[in-house]
């Protein structure tokens, strides 16, 4: 059995995703709620959590959750952290036993900060430099998977049905401003837990239900631009894509999803000339970046969060609103199971960017 | 006489029982192969003066006339072929360089016709394009590589020129002169009607076709032909003309015979002189060079033109693309080594070059390697047949594909493959006045708007069934091919995975 990376395996899924505003801090136990209630949207082969806030006492580390095949690549990845890293502090992620997760590869949690003397021998800024050496540990060490590499935010995931995942994790134990959720439905047997989603860089996850078809055109043109697709999922180029655009050329969140999710050149003609022009330029510039076929994405990001569909709308997704409560999901079940009583609860269209930011925040 | 060695690849044959002797054969063929017998009350003719252009066979009125291969064969040798045999016979006739028209004709592999494209099932749906945008516009130029923001923060357009096209092909260089006045016609009133761009080729453009400019680009070749600073300004885009797909690494020469009235006119060269076009460019003899060349055209042109550069698809003609992505080229024309040409010399076109396929791939491959991909757009040329061909050359990497041949074929073309000898009944390839104007371009131009109206329903059907509804997220999109009976070797020059895997 090909292990995921070495082939590309479509999956259907179920999202949601819970956002305090207010920066309220809650627990994990709701997110479980909610993405068990889609239960039949996945297969049990695979879910996973993204969690924001939830490092306060050490907000301003990299927070690496890594995974481990073996003590071996434990410890070169190690020596290799701390060629690069202070280690401030290490752990193993704590986890209960379930009867319905399995195969548990090693679990480590390590809170770090680049080197000064690496970091400038480097010439990058810190976050690329950090991004570099997730690659390298990812693409060069055996057995070693970094899955997690944010700062004050944590993913977790496995194979699994995404409940089982959540109390696995003691997600429960966690408070969070933010979580998202995803259960997969891969069309074969993975068997491998990084392939499970969320996939995140730095502080972006993203989670995602649909099957891009512009998967290679989107994947070629990122890899030029430094990054590897080793996992060869659709959620790992969107990633990678909304960190390319963000990170890498400073476009707005709204721009991004004017790129990813462009309107059609019939709408974009029937723009006042200002934002005409503009959406021009973003999709004769990024055009390589414009991701086609379906897909329902919720990205997380320091801060904030954000929903899209694809420009034809060809995945389900609701967004809920309850005074500084916002929830986005799959099924409108989803969210209610958590908050029955909404202020207000509609479908985006396709290629509306919804977005969500703590009171305070830009844009 | 001397003796003729050759027998007649072809013979024309006429059903006496329909023949009803209109003499519409006679009159039609310029290579005389209808001769009319008043005292017989009878046609006869000559196979040997036949091209197989078919012009009487299409204007026959009671289709009495089909054209079929001479049974007459050599002694069977796999070595030497018939072909090869004539060949040899016609050189020791004339002691000459055998000539040809169009692209080669022989059985080297087409990569095309081994690759097969995907489809959406279950896990994703496929988009109807009769009920759904289906977007088939695309932009040529380079790209910059970061964004640009004004004082308020609103993005600034930072692109340099881009050339805006309805779908992605473009008619290729075939000059006035190579091609007739009315063909020109059509293919520029074609290109206006479509919001795509043809191609001047090296002859300059005839003053009645400068209205037609925004779909024009034109072409600077090493004879440099009809080239001044409103010729230049006149154009969408510059195109340098390095090379030719069907005779790389040698130039051209259209015969006196040719240079007559507005042709003289327009290349800006005495009538009656041959217009010799050198192998190289006697001002590029390498990449600096080119550079130098690139920017004096955007000078001449105020920057506002992108320029492309087009090269034959050579053994190594990655590296060469990557130098020209350096070289401040918006565009790479590759036109591989089954592309059509008026005339080249048979050796050469049946031998130098590789196919676009390969050269494709391996161009864009090269260029995402580097890194520098985004520097220029790709335009794939030599042959593109059909559809199907500019999907997979989109799926390849292409930005956008140059036809000729299929859009001659359009005007009514028969790939006679006798271009160079100026008689072509079907008024495309000649200057002969009276065969001129057998192709009316009112109706040559709604032709090719009908080929390239059907394309583009069909590139969209094929879109819409991979799940893909803008032509850019197929740009480079590999996984939607797979190859059939194609080694290990051929697959990874293509970047593509056998069928079944």
């Amino acid at each position: 059995m090909l292990r995921e990376g070495d082939a590309r395996i479509p999956s259907g899924c179920a999202i949601s995703g819970i956002f305090s505003k207010a920066g309220k801090r809650m627990s994990g136990e709701a997110i479980i709620k909610s993405i068990a209630v889609m239960h039949e949207r996945s297969n049990g082969l695979g879910g996973g959590f993204a969690a924001y806030g939830i490092y306060p006492a050490y907000k301003e580390l990299y927070a690496l959750h890594i995974f481990y095949d073996n003590t071996g690549a434990k410890k070169e990845c190690e020596e290799f952290l701390e060629r690069h890293f202070d280690i401030v502090n290490l752990s193993k992620i704590p986890t209960r036993k379930v009867k319905e997760v399995t195969d548990e590869p090693l679990i480590w949690r390590y809170f770090v900060a680049p080197l000064p003397t690496k970091l400038a021998e480097s010439q990058l800024d810190e976050r690329e430099f950090t991004v570099q050496c997730v690659f390298r540990i990812n693409t060069r060490i055996t057995g070693a998977y970094v899955f997690s590499s944010g700062k004050d935010m944590g993913v977790f995931k496995a194979v699994g049905y995404p409940e089982d995942i959540g109390r696995f994790y003691r997600l429960e134990e966690y408070e969070g401003y933010c979580f998202t959720a995803h259960g997969r439905y891969p069309t074969n047997t993975p068997g491998w837990w990084g392939g499970a989603h969320p996939f995140a860089l730095l502080d972006y996850s993203v989670i995602h239900n649909g099957e891009i078809s512009s998967y290679d055109a989107n994947r070629r043109a990122i890899e030029m631009h430094g990054y590897k697709c080793s996992l060869q999922t659709d959620t790992e180029v969107i990633t990678y894509i909304i960190d390319y655009l963000h990170r890498k050329h400073g476009l707005t969140y709204k721009e991004i999803a004017s790129v990813i999710a462009a309107p059609f050149w019939q709408t974009i003609g029937r723009m006042e000339p200002a934002e005409r022009a503009e959406h021009e330029y973003l999709r004769i510039m990024f055009a390589a970046q414009l991701i086609t076929g379906p897909f329902s994405i919720i990205v997380g990001f320091a801060g904030g969060l954000l929903a899209l569909n694809d420009r034809l709308k060809l995945r389900s997704m609701v967004v809920g609103e309850k005074g500084d409560m916002c929830y986005v999901a799959s099924e409108e079940a989803a969210i209610r199971v958590i908050e029955p009583d909404l202020d207000a609860v509609w479908a985006p269209s396709g290629g509306q960017l919804v977005m969500f930011r703590l009171h305070g925040g830009d844009e | 006489m001397p003796v003729n060695y050759i027998h007649p690849d072809y013979e024309v044959i006429r059903n006496p029982d329909r023949c009803v002797a209109c003499r519409a054969c006679e009159r039609q063929c310029a290579n005389g192969v209808h001769e009319y017998l008043p005292d017989a009350g009878k046609l006869v003719c000559d196979d040997a003066l036949c091209v197989n252009c078919h012009r009487c066979v299409t204007l026959c009125p009671t289709r009495a006339l089909k054209i079929v291969r001479s049974g007459n064969t050599y002694k069977e040798n796999v070595n030497w072929s018939g072909e090869t045999i004539n060949e040899l016979y016609r050189q020791a006739g004339s002691g000459g360089v055998l000539l040809s028209g169009m692209g080669t004709p022989k059985p080297y592999p087409v990569y095309f016709d081994k690759i097969l494209l995907n489809a959406s099932q279950v896990t994703n749906p496929s988009i109807d394009p009769l009920r759904e945008p289906m977007e088939t516009k695309v932009f040529l130029g380079a790209k910059p590589r970061t964004v640009a923001r004004g004082k308020d923060g609103r993005l600034q357009n930072n692109l340099p020129p881009q050339l805006s096209l309805s779908m992605p092909v473009m008619f290729s260089a075939m000059s006035y002169g190579s091609i007739s006045y009315n063909a020109h016609e059509s293919l520029a009133r074609a290109a206006e009607a479509l919001g795509v761009l043809y191609n001047t080729g090296e002859g300059g453009l005839h003053e009645d076709f400068y209205r037609y400019g925004k779909n024009t680009i034109v072409q600077v070749a090493s004879g440099r032909f009809g080239v001044h600073p409103q010729y230049l300004n006149s154009g969408a885009a510059i195109e340098i003309k390095m090379g030719q797909g069907a005779k790389p690494g040698i130039g051209g020469h259209l015969p006196g015979a040719k240079i007559i009235g507005d042709i003289s006119r327009t290349r800006m060269i005495p009538e009656g002189s041959d217009a010799i076009s050198p192998a190289p460019h006697h001002d590029i003899y390498s990449i600096e060079d080119l550079r130098q060349l690139v920017y004096s055209l955007k000078e001449a042109t105020d920057y506002r033109k992108p320029v492309i550069v087009k090269i034959a698809a050579v053994h190594n003609v990655a590296a060469i693309a990557s130098g020209i992505a350096r070289s401040g080229a918006d565009v790479i024309a590759i036109d591989g080594f089954r592309g059509g040409t008026g005339a080249a010399p048979t050796r050469i076109r049946d031998n130098v070059g590789i196919p676009i396929e390969l050269a494709l791939a391996g161009v864009d491959k090269r260029l995402r390697d580097e890194g520098i991909r985004d520097n220029v757009s790709i335009v794939a040329g030599g042959s593109i047949r059909s559809s199907a061909d500019i999907i997979k050359a989109a799926a390849l990497g292409a930005d956008c594909v140059y036809i000729g041949t299929a859009a001659l074929l359009a005007l009514g073309c028969h790939l006679c493959r006798s271009c160079h000898a100026g008689k072509c009944n079907w008024g495309i390839a000649t200057q002969m006045p009276e065969l001129v104007k057998r192709l009316n371009p009112d109706i040559g131009y709604m032709r090719l708007v009908n080929l390239l109206t059907a394309w583009r329903h069909e590139i969209k059907e094929m879109m819409g069934g991979m799940g893909i509804n803008s032509i850019e997220a197929l740009r480079g999109n590999r996984l939607m091919l797979r190859g059939v009976g194609l080694n290990e070797k051929e697959l990874e020059i293509l970047g593509i995975k056998h069928a079944g895997e």
